[in-house]
């Protein structure tokens, strides 16, 4: 009985419901109301499609011009230099750097976000829960600049206490190998980006574990289940196509991101096996750090290095929309 | 049931204040440059002879923009020069030399700033703006490039140019390798690390700074040059301001960036030059390496060509000129009052006085006389 009238928002009691659903038969199947607002969100659908059709046309006709010109191999050069004679630049670095920077982002962000979902949702007692819940959010209210200032001023100093223990535990997979730079390396970025992308699957996370269907759990907890396992079978099947979209809300941030990785980032165009040594790049750095004093070639080819992001998060986002269409069944939603 | 409504309500209301929360703080990040210089200061202009600025008809809004590397020595003439003519406002802004160059090109501003003279290719690009005329450099603003390290326990270090190319090159990794202590003898040199910045963006420093290795030291630097940094190995960071900051907080580094920026104990590299003395990095210095260059444009252009091995005493050789670009003739009529006072003013002598307390370097007497006869027959 709880769930029904919490099912509808503005609950007007049935006498009422049914004296608008008569009024609405009344008027007929084909209302200038209902052709305005088709026709409205028609508008806006097309409109969203001839954006991303018109920004994929720029790009694309600009990195042609870019490329046409470029004397090195565009995808596997390991420079970057407009302004020589020839000029040969490519995007291995880049390319490289922003899918690893990504990657622990997304490593050391999803559980994190998940966990704090979950204690607000269903551990933390309310008065506990709100103000953890602003915080997050007060987060995402940062803006990327100052996350790099912090970076650079703060977390960059303070990394070397754990590079250095990782060089030493760890400094045999050769990823963790430590030559004793500056920690401005993949890591700290990942470890800004995890920062940064945190607000975002939090919040979205929480939503989606609020709604998990009441009547499931406490159906579980009637049958004796313990608080985790309701969590287990109940709240994280209905929320995983959430999570999963939450994450690449998060991902997408992360590929972006780039005054905090200007900032933070010593970037050299040489790919590192080491997460802890500097060097790499990401496309949005290099972009920022090179736009200003760029010729007209350079320009065009950083558009062509934008053109590349493009194309990246595309297949990101499809990836991730193919993953959710399969695990529709699992979710809560038609249950 | 109710609970959970309150709960939307709170979280609600929570996304709202963040939502504001961050409007509020981006509004605030957003607005930056370009206001402080038009506003201008008023108790800082007793000092100057305001008579030396001529606004004759001067006025309306000077769009200009270039050289961040000089941004802050414009600032200081246009806080002085708007005082005088309040009928003038200036905007540098500083976008970098290639961007300024090209919208100066491309007629959106009066002038320019560069770090580097026009090359062949923008020259007939300016014929456009300048109604078939040629664009011309005018050297205003000289600045020295220091080297700063951090070193603990070193507080004075001599470097030469091969050494140096060999630091930023990778082959010299170590602080207290052989090369180094030769030219420091007495020194403690530890046996750190070096960890030499560059910048990752691209820059005229960059390119002032590897023109002087290349010139001085050809066998250790082998580079074709260029505003982006082009030896492989090392760190970098993100602007002049980046690359202070890490020398400032990593032990064992060492970078390039101009003099202003060597402020609150960075410690600075003395050059040996062929001098018989090494030379610290300061602003009499440069002008001194300054005044041996020779002009190397054709006309009325005054690019410069700077000796970078200097035999004189005390000349710091490792300098940039930024120019001021306009056109020769065929400047836009609305502008040209108030660009023509606004360069006479910064070449005149109060003009190039007030960059020394800005860290730059003034531009010789004889070459900036050079600047002020070509500025009087701008139209």
């Amino acid at each position: 009985m709880d769930i029904t009238t919490q099912n509808t928002e503005a609950p007007p009691p049935t006498p009422q419901t049914s004296a608008v659903g008569t009024k609405i038969a009344d008027r007929g199947a084909s209302r200038t109301g209902d052709r305005v607002f088709i026709g409205l969100s028609r508008g806006s659908g097309i409109f969203l499609l001839v954006i991303m059709a018109a920004i994929a046309a720029f790009l694309t006709y600009r990195a042609a011009n870019a490329i046409s010109d470029d004397h090195g191999n565009f995808l596997t050069t390991f420079e970057w230099n407009t302004n020589l004679v020839p000029p040969s630049f490519g995007i291995a670095v880049l390319a490289f750097g922003t899918v690893v920077s990504s990657i622990i982002a997304m490593a050391l962000a999803v559980p994190v976000a998940v966990g704090i979902a979950l204690f607000i949702t269903h551990y933390a007692p309310r008065k506990l829960g709100g103000p953890i819940g602003f915080v997050i959010d007060l987060l995402a209210a940062v803006p990327s600049i100052v996350y790099g200032l912090w970076g650079a001023l703060v977390l960059v100093p303070h990394m070397s206490g754990l590079f250095g223990w990782l060089d030493h535990y760890f400094g045999w997979t050769g990823i963790f190998d430590w030559q004793g730079g500056a920690p401005r390396s993949m890591l700290t970025v990942g470890v800004l980006l995890a920062i940064m992308i945190l607000p975002i699957i939090t919040n979205v996370s929480r939503e989606v574990f609020r709604q998990a269907p009441l009547m499931i759990q406490e159906a579980a907890l009637a049958l004796g289940a313990t608080r985790w396992e309701v969590i287990r079978m109940s709240v994280l099947p209905f929320g995983r196509s959430g999570v999963i979209s939450a994450s690449m809300l998060g991902l997408g941030r992360a590929l972006g991101e780039t005054m905090a990785v200007a900032t933070v980032l010593s970037p050299t165009f040489e790919i590192n096996a080491s997460l802890l040594d500097p060097g790499g790049g990401t496309f949005a750095q290099n972009i920022a750090s090179k736009f200003s004093e760029a010729t007209p070639l350079g320009q065009d080819a950083l558009i062509a290095s934008g053109l590349v992001l493009f194309v990246i998060t595309l297949l990101v986002n499809g990836g991730a929309r193919m993953i959710i269409n399969r695990r529709k069944e699992y979710s809560g939603a038609n249950a | 049931m109710k609970l959970q409504r309150k709960n939307r309500l709170r979280a609600l209301s929570l996304g709202a204040v963040a939502v504001s929360g961050a409007l509020a703080l981006t509004a605030c990040g957003s607005d930056d440059t370009g206001t402080k210089a038009a506003g201008g200061d008023k108790s800082a202009s007793a000092a100057t002879n305001s008579s030396a600025i001529k606004c004759d008809d001067a006025k309306g809004q000077l769009q200009a923009s270039g050289s961040s590397a000089q941004k802050n020595a414009i600032d200081a003439w246009v806080k002085q020069f708007t005082q005088s003519c309040s009928g003038v406002q200036i905007n540098y802004n500083p976008t970098g030399s290639g961007a300024g160059v090209t919208a100066f090109t491309q007629g959106q501003t009066a002038f320019a700033g560069s770090d580097s003279p026009l090359k062949p290719e923008e020259i007939t690009a300016s014929k456009n703006v300048c109604g078939g005329n040629a664009a011309i450099d005018l050297p205003m603003v000289g600045g020295p490039i220091a080297i700063g390290y951090n070193v603990p326990g070193v507080d004075n270090l001599i470097l030469d140019a091969s050494t140096i190319a060999k630091i930023f090159d990778g082959k010299i990794t170590k602080w207290d390798d052989a090369a180094i202590a030769k030219l420091n003898p007495g020194a403690k040199l530890p046996s750190t690390k070096i960890q030499a910045f560059h910048r990752s963006d691209e820059s005229g420093t960059t390119d002032n700074f590897t023109k002087y290795l290349k010139a001085v030291a050809p066998s250790d630097w082998n580079y074709s040059g260029g505003k982006a940094w082009q030896a492989k190995g090392g760190q970098s960071a993100q602007g002049s301001s980046g690359l202070a900051q890490q020398v400032k907080q990593t032990a064992g580094a060492i970078s390039y960036f101009e003099l202003s920026y060597a402020a609150d104990g960075i410690s600075t590299v003395d050059l040996k030059t062929d001098a018989a003395t090494p030379v610290k990095a300061s602003v009499e210095n440069a002008t001194k390496a300054i005044s041996s260059a020779t002009v190397a444009g054709t006309g009325s252009d005054l690019a410069l060509k700077l000796n970078y091995k200097p035999t004189e005493e005390g000349a710091y050789p490792l300098t940039l000129v930024t120019y001021e670009i306009v056109c020769e003739k065929g400047n836009k009529a609305d502008t040209l009052p108030a660009t023509k006072a606004f360069l006479n003013y910064i070449a005149s002598e109060d003009g190039q006085k007030l960059l020394t307390d800005a860290k730059y370097a003034p531009i010789p007497a004889e070459i900036i006389s050079k600047v002020r006869t070509t500025l009087s027959s701008l139209s």
